[in-house]
């Protein structure tokens, strides 16, 4: 709509989704979750509570107002690396549900988003929502932005925990074409948690490390929002910051 | 496209081409203009009103959206000639200045008290941080829910 | 928190007279008047920041649906040219283009999607030119002129005493840099125009001072002022960004042209182009004081950059210079200020008027002096606070109030916020607000002052009178008082104001405000925090006179007075600088206590303490209101508020990128009012508008630096600033001093042609 307030697009015609009702649910099936691209960002508030970091990502978009009308689906769509809600699906491993008139299909996130602004949907095709398996664990979201509230993320990450998995999932918005994962932090950390030990604190060498990969893993750029050394610092900060929440929470019992 | 909303409590036939917004058929066709259009991106909330009971910017939602909608906005507030609480409010605190945000400032207000009735003062400002004001820097904003506060309850 | 009360008199926090309309929704601002059978506009706008026009081609959208009319430069029959100070800026460009977002042409169209999609089409050929986009590279002998006559637009220059040998113990070097800041009114540019029968124009503006616009809008019509009548609409908010024509000529000519009304909007991205901005600044100065702390010299280069066109910038500039030294009494000052032409795009009023950017510089200045002296700050300044009969470097003497010291005391005493816990908090309470970054971690307070003064109306000779007209009725039901003004209210509640001076000095309790229009006499700009002081002055007389005649005989019939109001006389700059240019002045000290992330470089403010040198306070809750408004705007230049320029073009024209407070950004803002009464001014008052955001900035940096021991040289802040990946703003020196005449606009001294408010002066001397 943005665009068409300021003449940049002049549709003639509109496909109104809005009251499409199974794009408007969300389900769990044995461990299964989807959630359809009509959620609201408000609504996942209210009714996604369980899942902590998608929580905090929604809640960091926008204001009451756009979180009342913003939809996961719109996240998806834009394909924007800063979209929110995009990094806790990244963590999640979530497979992008789409269709057409012939045929829906699962598309792993990270085939999904192929570039800045870019995805692989086709032009008969409607984006249905995202799946995932759960994960019993706790999660952290956090993004920065030059001003407190209202903010495109400069730099945002999603820690999560899959204690039962042995792994953490580490994803990155805003530092890269695409939203994406820290694949070699994840290794690091999948190897020096100790996952039967929960109340052993993590040797502060390994936590270190653990950020520094996370930066490495971005590749930002210099934007009139922000400069590619502050994003990665922002990021290896961050990255500490949340691994240490997140092993808290779990060693407190938190989820 | 014609559509059909409910908009303060009256039934309205209008008829829009695709690419307007709600914000734009409520002030040039329904000539309600105490919604405001300060940037047309959702980044002001000075377009704020209720669309089926949530509220939303509406210079981000496409008129045809409000098809079979119940939409109200800051004009439905004062009933015969008396300002509603939050509107008192605002005029007591000196909550305004320019006036320019105040339409929005107001419907957000009414919506958080609606909801949260003794809101934290994190939630206060959580609540309204879609709503940009250049003049009053928010200290009397803020004191105008509480008295609002007081007054509804 | 302060409540209003009814009875309405001077000093009590009485009910704003038009704030029922606002809460409503049923104030009608300029955006939202309309017309039968109107006419929308749009304009064509210069991509480029320098640039030849090559061609125009408007015959493909001539022939669009619904459109009705395409103007340019070609169509520009009588006057060419409009400007504050000096018309040197075209209603439509002609051969050349200056600045990013310069007018070309206009299209009148029957709805703004179909002038919109017109002015797409009107096809424009430009040829780039060199540009000049830095302000230091401007000065430069072989930098690309934006006007022919070279890129100084005014050069200032002040001598006092004997720097050069001064004896001082201890000396200290900065160098400060503040960025492009924009004014955010929220409230767009806005014009109806309505062609009448007799060949006028009637027009609903959106404007800071009715009778300068039609002075300009008038020879551009080729109309007599008669004709040109102007309603004020509604304003949203201005802070400088509504003293210069932005819609109303161009409107009033597609009104002329094609019979019809014409109304024309801007919308946000093309409203940064619409207005001007804050002149960005460079400032290099020196402080030499004895080891006791005594001031003994001050020395500073500064460089304002102007943009493509005149505006206001002469007199921001004069400004800047007389307050350079800060409100401190040193016995040797050398201060050399200039502002250059760029093609970046034009800046002029912003609240403040160039002394936030002066400011900034000075108390850094200061506060690294007293880190060099091992002194307290306060300290430093409470030995060197100018009082009343101190002279200040232009060699005029503070006649007025000037109760500095009681301010640092005042401001001192304010008690500080708790300290708070770091953890347990709601996420949203710390730096970075909703980015949920934090449970606490690496959080450090800091503390910090500032101090502030500027003027209070307007100076270096220019006699910015008020007139009003106040009539006394009866009525069944008792007096009735009206009041006809020409002043502009666009939100800090003037007309409130005016209102209980009527209600106090004439006893009645209904206050009508009349329709403001040109055909009252000019009030003077609703800018330079001048018309509690100008307006107010004018209504007070209007009412004393009322009273006098009310000595000679009952109310029976209605009685009317016109009053006009002066302020004391200023004079010019000599050629050393010395003079009188300014007819009163006002202080300020704040205090801001800010909350560090110091590993993610993110701000949270946790309070602001002010105290204000304000004469006398008439309405509490509207001053306040200044205060709070005008410190908020300040901690946007000190964190996020920038426009950002590549190449002279603004990458950040939205409230996207364009950052300007949330209500998250904010903190509780405490404020004490010392009330010495000015016994120059009606009621003793002193303007309270734009104190708060000539010092607020310096404030909030003075306590980042504080919390994190860097230099923090330049305004905005960054994270990468306080993180350390930005380092310090560096400077191979001042920039060197341009060869003048003297102390006037060049300009001026090439005869150019006089802008509104030139001629006005012109004509009282």
């Amino acid at each position: 709509m943005v665009a068409v307030n300021f003449g940049r697009a002049r549709p003639a015609e509109l496909l109104d989704l809005s009251r499409v009702e199974e794009l408007r649910t969300w389900r769990r099936d044995n461990g299964r979750v989807f959630v359809g691209s009509g959620m609201t960002f408000a609504r996942i508030t209210r009714e996604l509570a369980s899942f902590r970091p998608l929580v905090e990502a929604s809640r960091s978009v926008g204001s009451p107002q756009i979180r009342n009308r913003a939809t996961i689906g719109g996240n998806l769509g834009t394909a924007s690396p800063a979209g929110d809600a995009l990094p806790v699906l990244a963590a999640y491993g979530a497979d992008i549900v789409v269709a057409s008139q012939a045929r829906e299909r699962r598309l792993p996130w990270n085939e999904f988003f192929t570039g800045p602004k870019r995805c692989a949907l086709e032009p008969d095709e409607l984006i249905v929502g995202a799946e995932w398996d759960a994960v019993a664990g706790p999660g952290s979201f956090a993004k920065v932005g030059t001003r407190n509230a209202m903010v495109i993320a400069i730099a945002g990450i999603c820690v999560q925990l899959d204690p039962h998995g042995r792994s953490v999932r580490v994803a990155l918005g805003s530092v890269a074409p695409t939203v994406v994962r820290a694949p070699e932090a994840e290794e690091l950390a999948a190897g020096a948690i100790a996952w039967d030990e929960p109340d052993r604190p993590p040797a502060e060498s390994f936590v270190a490390e653990f950020a520094r990969l996370a930066a490495a893993a971005a590749s930002p750029i210099d934007d009139v929002r922000g400069t590619a050394a502050y994003r990665r610092h922002v990021v290896e900060v961050l990255a500490r910051r949340e691994l240490e929440w997140v092993l808290d929470d779990w060693r407190n019992g938190a989820c | 496209m014609l559509i059909r909303a409910t908009v303060n409590g009256v039934e309205r036939a209008v008829d829009v081409p695709p690419a307007t917004s709600l914000l734009t058929l409520l002030r040039e066709e329904l000539e309600l203009t105490g919604s405001k259009n300060a940037c047309e991106q959702g980044e002001c909330g000075s377009c704020s009103v209720w669309l089926d009971g949530e509220v939303v910017c509406s210079c981000l939602v496409p008129a045809v959206q409000a098809d079979g909608a119940d939409v109200r906005t800051v004009e439905a507030l004062a009933e015969n000639g008396d300002l509603h609480p939050v509107q008192d409010a605002f005029l007591a605190a000196g909550a305004v200045q320019c006036g320019f945000c105040t339409p929005g400032l107001v419907v957000a207000v009414a919506d958080l008290l609606a909801r949260e009735p003794h809101p934290s003062e994190e939630t206060i400002r959580e609540a309204l941080a879609g709503n940009l004001c250049r003049c009053t820097g928010y200290q009397k904003i803020i004191d105008a829910v509480r008295l609002a506060e007081g007054a509804l309850a | 928190m302060s409540v209003t009360k009814e009875r309405g008199w001077i000093g009590e926090s009485a009910r704003r007279v038009d704030g029922e309309p606002k809460v409503t929704g049923e104030f009608a601002y300029g955006s939202d008047l309309g017309t039968e059978n109107m006419l929308w506009g749009a304009t064509v706008r210069s991509p480029h920041a320098s640039a030849r026009i090559v061609s125009l081609d408007a015959a493909a959208a001539m022939g669009m649906e619904g459109v009705r009319c395409i103007l340019t430069y070609k169509d520009l029959e009588h006057a060419k040219t409009f400007g504050l100070e000096f018309c040197d800026q075209p209603v439509f460009a002609e051969d050349v283009v200056r600045y990013f977002g310069e007018p070309v042409a206009v299209v009148g169209a029957e709805t703004p999607e179909q002038a919109r999609l017109a002015a797409e089409a009107i096809a424009v050929e430009y040829e780039p030119l060199p540009l000049v986009t830095d302000m230091e590279q401007a000065l430069r002998p072989d930098a690309p002129r934006v006007h022919p006559f070279g890129n100084v637009l005014r050069h200032v220059h002040i001598l006092h005493g004997d720097v050069e040998n001064a004896d001082a113990d201890v000396w200290v070097d900065g160098y400060y840099e503040t960025a492009m800041q924009d004014q955010a009114a929220l409230g767009p540019e806005a014009t109806l125009a309505v062609p009448a029968d007799d060949g006028g124009i009637d027009l609903y503006a959106v404007t800071q001072w009715i009778h300068v616009d039609r002075q300009q809008i008038a020879p551009c019509l080729g109309l007599p002022e008669e004709k040109v009548r102007i309603t004020l609409a509604g304003v949203g908010g201005a802070f400088g960004s509504r003293e210069d024509i932005h819609t109303q000529i161009h409107a009033c000519m597609l009104a002329l042209r094609t019979g019809r009304a014409v109304k024309m909007v801007y919308g946000r991205e093309e409203s940064f182009s619409g207005h001007v901005h804050r002149h960005p600044s460079r400032t290099w100065i020196r402080y030499g004081a004895k080891r006791d702390g005594t001031l003994v010299a001050c020395d500073v280069r500064l460089l304002f950059d102007g943009g493509a066109y005149a505006s206001s910038s002469p007199a921001v500039v004069g400004n800047a210079a007389t307050f350079a030294c800060g409100p401190y009494e040193v016995p040797n000052v050398h201060v050399e200020g200039t502002v250059v032409y760029t093609n970046n795009p034009p800046c002029g009023a912003m609240r403040g008027f160039g002394a936030p950017q002066i400011c900034f510089a000075y108390e850094a200045a200061m506060d690294a002096l007293a880190g060099k002296l091992g002194m307290d700050p306060l300290d430093l300044r409470l030995k060197n606070a100018v009082k009343r009969g101190s002279t200040l470097p232009t060699g005029q003497v503070l006649e007025g109030p000037a109760p500095v010291s009681e301010l640092i005391e005042r401001c001192r005493a304010i008690p500080l916020p708790d300290d708070e816990p770091p953890a347990g908090r709601d996420p949203i309470a710390y730096p970075g607000g909703a980015g949920n970054v934090s449970r606490g971690e690496a959080l450090k307070r800091g503390v910090g002052y500032a101090v502030g003064f500027k003027n209070i109306m307007y100076s270096e000779g220019f006699d910015d009178a008020s007139e009003a007209t106040v009539t006394l009725r009866p009525t069944p039901d008792g007096p009735v008082a009206s009041v006809r003004t020409a002043a502009v209210e666009y939100g800090q509640g003037l007309y409130t104001v005016l209102a209980q001076i009527v209600r106090t000095e004439l006893g009645v309790d209904e206050v009508v405000i009349e329709p403001t229009t040109s055909r009252n006499g000019s009030a003077g700009s609703t800018s330079a925090s001048r018309q509690t002081t100008m307006t107010g002055g004018a209504v007070l007389g209007a009412c004393r006179a009322i009273r006098d005649a009310l000595l000679e005989r009952e109310l029976a019939e209605p009685i009317t007075r016109t009053y006009t109001h002066h302020h004391a006389p200023t004079t010019g700059l000599d050629e050393h600088g010395q003079g009188s240019p300014h007819a009163a002045f006002a202080f300020v000290v704040q205090r801001a206590v800010v909350e560090v992330d110091q590993e993610l470089g993110l701000v949270r403010v946790v309070q602001v303490a002010t105290a204000q040198d304000a004469g006398r306070v008439i309405n509490p809750q509207l001053a306040e209101g200044q205060v709070e408004g005008g410190t908020a705007q300040g901690l946007g230049l000190a964190l996020t508020e920038e426009i950002q320029l590549q190449d002279g073009v603004i990458r950040n024209a939205s409230f996207t990128d364009y950052l300007i407070p949330t209500i998250l950004d904010v903190a509780p803002v405490v404020t004490e009012f010392v009330e010495e009464p000015d016994n120059d001014s009606p009621y003793g008052v002193k303007g309270v508008g734009e104190l708060a955001t000539v010092v607020s900035t310096a404030a909030v940096a003075a306590a980042l630096r504080a919390a994190t021991g860097r230099v923090l040289n330049r305004v905005p802040v960054h994270p990468d600033d306080l993180v350390g990946i930005r380092s310090e703003a560096t400077t191979s020196g001042p920039a060197p001093v341009p060869d003048v005449p003297g102390q006037k606009s060049i300009p001026e001294y090439l005869g150019l042609g006089l802008g509104q408010q030139m001629l006005m002066k012109a004509s009282d001397e």
